[in-house]
């Protein structure tokens, strides 16, 4: 077994390549030196000042960027599961066409579809601002959200949605009270996806962002870019580490539960 | 009357994302490509009239350097990438089932950071008074005068890190189907594990190594980022090019032209690839039917 010892020393490897900035950047956050060459010194001193009233802006982005993600999260959520539900039930030329729709989004370079859309808003004079960001984001994110509930369709029995209609129920109710349930674990993930993208976007937001709309990745990118405030963006960066840690921590307890059950205690 | 109403309800279902998707993905893409064959007017808008002028003034010699270096540096990440996945996936899929979900766990994880804060911490890794600098010169690997940060080596750096999960997590998919016993039947055999691994476990995990050399390539084509961050002023990419004929110069036009230029560098190896790929189902499918034939036929003699 030469072989796999020699593939876990990459693998070994890789992991202390993809963690190294990660806990340089955390450790910075701590340390009392400005540039961050050499330790001097254990400091709570850039937590503080990321709370002092001069670092107002950094958390009214950072409001917005929530703000931003929530919408996008629901309406791409709405659309990507109606969109989920029509591929995954007809199969006819408009679907390979509304698929085509769905997929090309998906391997688009990011700038590619920040330029456009800024291009779109500039012909039609529509000035950029909060409202052009929502949109964008709402449009990549609607891909992601489609191909998450489309897998959990995969799997989903035709015969339980007929057999509510046999029992006489309406379209709507079966919708509400029989598909919905089934599906929503797919939604959650999807729903999650279009949140973690939308708040993490950089690249589309930069190009259809207008004055006073800047979100939290555009904040850290003005910072990193003309201030010398480095020491405060290692600490934010960390409390963002934690929190996304604790984020997808709850989103594995919230994917591991099973929805099954609930349908069988009520049966 | 029932299909009507299935027709209605297709189109029901459908249009709320067709239509979004047309407005706000299809159109713009459409305005994109007319604006690149219209000039600049003045105020940074779009003049009337059709006009080739920025298509030609992209070949001035500036821009094929660019988007050859673009692609040169888009292969070396892909390359880089798949290299290191191939041992890792490896690895992982031949783990139990608990570590496996661990591991995966962790190379997913730094996915979930913000990547603007993870190119950062990058460009203080780099950093002349920065941590690896005092490392390797400390070694002896490399000169004090030596600069890590803003250049093309700086940009490869950081944009394998920053695709690498992405690599890792198709070709894993894929070798945790893989059957391990064919390696140990080839080694009976005689197979050296090297040869093993390369004539066995690659093509078994093809599917996977596909999809992950266009998760790196087509995000790397069209990558800002990376490059304005720890790249220098003579390792520009397209993607810096794109920003600042749009914003700084707001020449409209010729960013546009960039755009389609960029487009064309990610749908040409992504056309191939599906070529390929359909070229090899069929190539498969003969074969499986000739094989049946032949038993057939021989079944009968």
């Amino acid at each position: 077994m030469k072989k796999s010892a020699f593939c876990i020393v990459i693998l070994a490897l890789v992991l202390v390549f993809l963690y190294l900035p990660i806990f340089v950047l955390v450790g910075n956050s701590f340390n009392a030196a400005k540039f961050g060459g050499e330790w001097a010194g254990f400091t709570f001193d850039w937590y503080a000042a990321l709370f002092s009233p001069r670092n107002r802006e950094i958390w009214m982005s950072f409001k917005r960027s929530l703000l931003v993600a929530a919408i996008a999260t629901v309406v791409s959520c709405v659309l990507g599961t109606t969109a989920a539900m029509a591929l995954n039930k007809w199969k006819g030329r408009l679907q390979t066409v509304h698929f085509g729709l769905i997929y090309t989004p998906l391997v688009v370079p990011e700038i590619l579809m920040g330029i456009s859309l800024l291009m779109m808003f500039a012909s039609l004079k529509i000035p950029c601002g909060l409202l052009t960001i929502i949109i964008a984001h709402i449009t990549f994110c609607i891909s992601y959200v489609t191909m998450t509930v489309l897998a959990r369709l995969q799997d989903f029995d035709d015969r339980i949605t007929e057999a509510a209609y046999d029992l006489g129920a309406g379209g709507l109710y079966t919708f509400f009270h029989v598909t919905l349930p089934i599906l929503m674990p797919g939604i959650v993930a999807g729903g999650l996806l279009a949140f973690t993208l939308s708040i993490d976007d950089f690249v589309i937001t930069f190009f259809v962002t207008g004055p006073g709309a800047d979100t939290l990745p555009l904040k850290i990118y003005s910072m990193i870019k003309h201030s010398r405030q480095m020491p405060v963006i290692n600490s934010l960066s960390t409390i963002m580490l934690v929190l996304t840690c604790l984020l997808v921590g709850v989103s594995r307890i919230v994917a591991n539960h099973r929805p099954h059950r609930h349908l069988k205690t009520t049966k | 009357m029932v299909g009507v109403r299935n027709k209605l309800r297709e189109v029901g279902l459908t249009m709320p994302s067709f239509l979004w998707l047309s407005f706000f993905f299809v159109v713009p893409t459409v305005i994109v490509l007319s604006i690149a064959f219209h000039a600049a007017s003045p105020d940074g808008g779009i003049a009337p009239g059709f006009t080739l002028a920025t298509w030609r003034s992209i070949s001035n010699p500036n821009y094929p350097a660019i988007v050859w270096r673009t692609i040169w540096i888009s292969a070396l990440t892909t390359f880089f990438c798949v290299i290191l996945s191939l041992p890792c996936a490896y690895a992982i899929a031949r783990m139990t089932t608990k570590w496996r979900a661990a591991v995966a766990g962790l190379i997913m994880l730094p996915f979930w950071t913000s990547f603007i804060v993870r190119v950062f911490a990058w460009r203080t890794l780099l950093n002349p008074e920065g941590f690896l600098q005092g490392l390797l010169s400390s070694i002896g690997i490399i000169d004090q005068s030596v600069s890590l940060n803003y250049n093309s080596g700086a940009i490869l750096v950081v944009s394998v890190y920053s695709f690498l999960p992405f690599a890792i997590m198709p070709i894993y998919a894929a070798a945790e189907k893989f059957d391990f016993s064919l390696l140990e039947a080839a080694r009976d055999l005689g197979a050296r594990s090297f040869f093993a691994f390369r004539k066995i476990f690659l093509p078994g995990v093809r599917r996977g190594v596909i999809s992950a050399v266009l998760m790196v390539f087509i995000p790397a084509i069209g990558s800002y980022v990376i490059p304005d961050l720890v790249g220098g002023t003579d390792s520009e990419l397209i993607g810096n090019k794109i920003y600042q004929r749009t914003f700084p110069d707001r020449n409209l036009p010729h960013a546009s032209a960039l755009a389609g230029l960029t487009a064309v560098a990610v749908l040409l190896p992504l056309g191939c690839v599906a070529w390929w790929m359909k070229r090899q189902d069929e190539r498969e499918a003969k074969r499986l039917a000739e094989a049946t034939s032949r038993r057939i036929s021989g079944g009968a003699a």
